[in-house]
């Protein structure tokens, strides 16, 4: 099943998966009218946990109330573009013999640690996702390709801040 | 004619299957481009590999590309399109909060998916906090929901402030595009020695 013995193929050349990727986000504007996105599917996930505790609630905070509008949350058409990718991604994974139980951190890091920092940087970029009303899925890849210049000045942020603070995280990669 | 969203019926139930089929395609890729490891995405912050800035900025131009070719032929109508309304500062500082728990969680929100999917364990560590962190930002932060929303200035593209047809932007980022490609081939071999050992 995880094909765990064989040893896992070499990635796709970076542009050729770059060409397929902008074909699926093509194709979304065309049948869909809207690029990809991710972050609004833990939106709703968030909105349903909050309404699952007290729906008075998650109904009167502004933030979940708008995940709440079109009825159950986890209808959500992202939630199932994710669910699809999930399949894709096991799918590929599963094929190139790199589906593989494990944690992927850098060679100082121990497991426990590679998990706290997976964790907080989640939240982290979870906040920044919202505040920015979009993520690398429904802001770069999404608004990049429509020319919005919101989304070209969030991509250089994203890049600004990765870069100046990659090299204070660097005993956490190299 | 396209998008079929705004020209065809689309039922509820087609909608979700189109997502699934558009999400299977996302996933599929991502995970090609070896996006299921955090250590191949923060890579690219170290200069040694930059597929995460091949593959976004190929994607990036060539659903332009499409989206241009098809509505210069009166097959898409651009204006049916769903475009995020612009906030130049809350771009800004979520670009910079987001970027800074990029390099630290190793993920983006799709990607973790994709490490989920191919068992990486610290892919569900920041799906969880990821999850986490936009509860949180409804329960903590409304007051800067509220100003994000009410500060935007509306559908702002480059087209639309410089008055140049989307094509020329085609053009120029397909140019930028082949630099890029020499420039992050000469940054690779020149910081090959950061890759940590496997």
């Amino acid at each position: 099943m995880t094909n765990a013995n064989t040893h896992p193929q070499p990635y796709w050349n970076p542009y050729a998966v770059g060409f397929l990727l902008g074909l699926v986000l093509l194709a979304s504007y065309l049948v869909a009218g809207r690029g990809l996105g991710a972050t609004g599917a833990f939106s709703s996930v968030a909105a349903w946990i909050a309404s699952s505790i007290s729906p008075e609630h998650a109904a009167a905070n502004p933030v979940h109330a708008r995940y709440l509008a079109s009825g159950t949350p986890l209808t959500a058409w992202l939630i199932f573009l994710l669910g699809g990718a999930f399949a894709g991604a096991g799918l590929s994974g599963w094929l190139a013999g790199r589906f593989r139980i494990g944690i992927e951190k850098g060679p100082h890091l121990s497991g426990g640690q590679r998990l706290a920092t997976a964790v907080s940087g989640g939240m982290i970029a979870g906040i920044g996702a919202k505040i920015a009303m979009g993520c690398t899925s429904g802001q770069a890849l999404t608004g990049g390709a429509i020319l919005n210049a919101g989304s070209l000045v969030f991509m250089g942020a994203v890049f600004a801040a990765g870069f100046a603070v990659a090299w204070i995280f660097k005993k956490e990669w190299l | 004619m396209f998008p079929l969203s705004s020209t065809a019926e689309i039922s509820a139930v087609m909608d979700h299957l189109l997502a699934v089929g558009l999400g299977f395609g996302f996933g599929f890729a991502l995970e090609r481009a070896g996006f299921g490891s955090a250590r191949k995405l923060t890579a690219v912050f170290y200069f040694y590999d930059m597929a995460v800035v091949k593959v976004m900025f190929t994607a990036i131009v060539t659903a332009m590309a499409g989206l241009f070719v098809l509505s210069s032929l009166g097959a898409l109508d651009l204006a049916e399109l769903y475009v995020e309304p612009t906030n130049w500062s809350a771009a800004i500082l979520g670009g910079l909060v987001f970027g800074t728990g990029f390099v630290i969680g190793g993920y983006c929100p799709g990607t973790c998916v994709a490490a989920c999917a191919t068992g990486r364990l610290d892919g569900f560590a920041f799906l969880g906090g990821m999850l986490a962190g936009v509860y949180l930002f409804a329960e903590a932060f409304p007051g800067v929901d509220r100003w994000v929303r009410e500060s935007a200035v509306g559908e702002v593209t480059l087209p639309g402030i410089t008055g140049l047809s989307m094509g020329w932007f085609v053009l120029l980022s397909i140019a930028i595009l082949a630099a890029a490609a020499w420039g992050m081939g000469v940054a690779e071999r020149h910081f090959a020695r950061l890759r940590p050992p496997a």
